[in-house]
């Protein structure tokens, strides 16, 4: 018997999530030793013909990394899904739209808008903007479509595992590869592997107190002590909505929790967990006020729903 | 918009706004019958998620009751809903939804006049903003820098 084969490929991401799974180290060659690659557009030379080539389902798993927002990331995506067996959401955009999601608050053409006309770097005054065809002399030339909104994988296709994390952490991927190296059995399609089933708060170094917060602070506001709980200090920390398994880098580092890990289990919504957080250790009773402390957060939904807004509620049911 | 009938899911803390609605009903108080309510032991009780979830769900419209300030069977739970409630407005406004789809009031088991009152004047509202539609946004959506 072959070994299994493995594919990579990644969509609307930034690349970090190719470079974590380089960042296991000398480990990477016991992958190769493991698996047979088939498709890694980033580190190796295949086509998009070698993946149509093959048999349904012949590729045994596909780690999938970045949203989707184009036309383009949208066929690959079905492509991959027909010819895996396991899809695996792989990082933070893939698994509920990361960063590349924080544009799901506007329009396609407020993007465009802004990108191409708006910014202080800009110079465009022909007003060139990416359309899908351009006819040129020697004939018609097509790009991919830009989306109107950027999806998660799950958007699209179906997903059998998600690996949260922006990007994963090494020694988590290597957990993920390892137990497939090893030929255990498959947890439960549907689980989110290579992290724990706490929030971020289990792991954090810092000492908690009682929390009565009358105003949010900024990092640069204040000076945080090395020992408290950033959020006893009235810093947005997003740990009490976080999926533990990162090994609490940030906190250690005397940074916020940006909530990359993705919702805790059963938290259906990052950012209504967040806020129900922060709800209860608002030291207020007068609803004035409290609108007065609530308005020293200055983005409230890119803060709270900065890696998971195009999975949040109200975007999940979006067309 | 003509015949449209809101939805509005409504959470009642079973010691007061589910009491003062169910007076409503006993004294036989005229309202509109577009509210759902579900009845929960706390205004307190109610979690960000459970709003979302009613308007992702198709609510056009979700109400909040809760024991007067000072009066909570449990203390302080109904501060933590009106946290929650401020919080939320602000969130759903900034993700596109009008804020004025989701009230928080306090409505004590004596007050069956007032819950027909919010009710009726909610359904006007919510009626008049028209069917949630979540691919439509109601709020300038480019924010201008």
């Amino acid at each position: 018997m072959g070994k299994p084969k493995l594919a990579l490929y990644w969509a609307a991401s930034c690349g970090g999530c190719e470079i974590a799974v380089l960042d296991i180290e000398e480990k990477i060659l016991e992958v190769d030793a493991s698996f047979d690659i088939v498709f890694w557009p980033c580190a190796m030379d295949f086509k998009v013909k070698d993946v149509e080539a093959k048999a349904d389902g012949e590729i045994d798993i596909c780690l999938f990394n970045g949203g989707i927002r184009t036309s383009e990331n949208e066929h690959m995506a079905k492509l991959l899904r027909q010819k895996s067996k396991v899809m695996v959401a792989f990082g933070s955009c893939a698994h509920e739209g990361c960063i590349p999601g924080l544009a799901n608050l506007y329009t396609r053409e407020g993007i465009f808008e802004r990108i191409y006309f708006d910014t202080q770097t800009t110079n465009n005054p022909e007003k060139v903007i990416p359309r899908p065809s351009t006819k040129v002399p020697e004939g018609e030339l097509e790009i991919p479509v830009f989306n109107e909104r950027l999806k998660p994988l799950d958007g699209v296709v179906k997903v059998d595992y998600y690996v949260p994390g922006c990007p994963p952490q090494p020694r988590q991927v290597w957990a993920v590869l390892e137990h497939l190296i090893q030929g255990k059995p498959p947890p439960p399609v549907g689980s989110v592997l290579g992290a724990e089933n706490k929030t971020c708060c289990d792991e954090c170094p810092r000492t908690r107190e009682e929390k009565k917060i009358r105003k949010f602070y900024r990092l640069h506001e204040i000076t945080v002590d090395e020992n408290k709980c950033l959020m006893d200090e009235g810093i947005i920390c997003c740990g009490p909505a976080t999926r533990s398994g990162c090994g609490a880098l940030c906190v250690s580092a005397g940074i916020p929790c940006r909530g990359c890990y993705g919702p805790p289990p059963d938290s259906p919504d990052q950012g209504a967990k967040m806020l129900a957080a922060l709800s209860s250790v608002i030291d207020s009773q007068d609803p004035d006020e409290i609108q007065a402390i609530i308005n020293t957060i200055e983005d409230p939904v890119g803060t709270f729903y900065r890696f998971s807004l195009a999975h949040s509620m109200i975007e999940r049911n979006r067309k | 918009m003509s015949g449209f009938e809101p939805k509005i899911l409504a959470f009642l803390c079973n010691w007061c706004s589910y009491s003062g609605a169910d007076l409503a009903g006993v004294s036989r108080l005229k309202m509109p019958p577009n509210v759902r309510p579900i009845r929960v032991m706390c205004s307190g009780r109610v979690d960000p998620a459970f709003v979302l979830k009613a308007f992702a769900s198709g609510a056009d419209g979700v109400l909040i009751g809760g024991c007067h300030p000072g009066d909570c069977h449990y203390a302080e739970g109904n501060y933590k809903a009106l946290r929650r409630a401020l919080f939320l407005q602000r969130m759903l406004e900034l993700q596109g939804v009008d804020p004025r789809r989701l009230r928080i009031e306090w409505i004590s088991a004596s007050e069956a006049d007032r819950y027909a009152g919010v009710v009726a004047d909610m359904t006007e509202i919510v009626r008049a903003l028209g069917p949630l539609n979540l691919d439509r946004w109601e709020k300038v959506r480019i924010r201008k820098r």
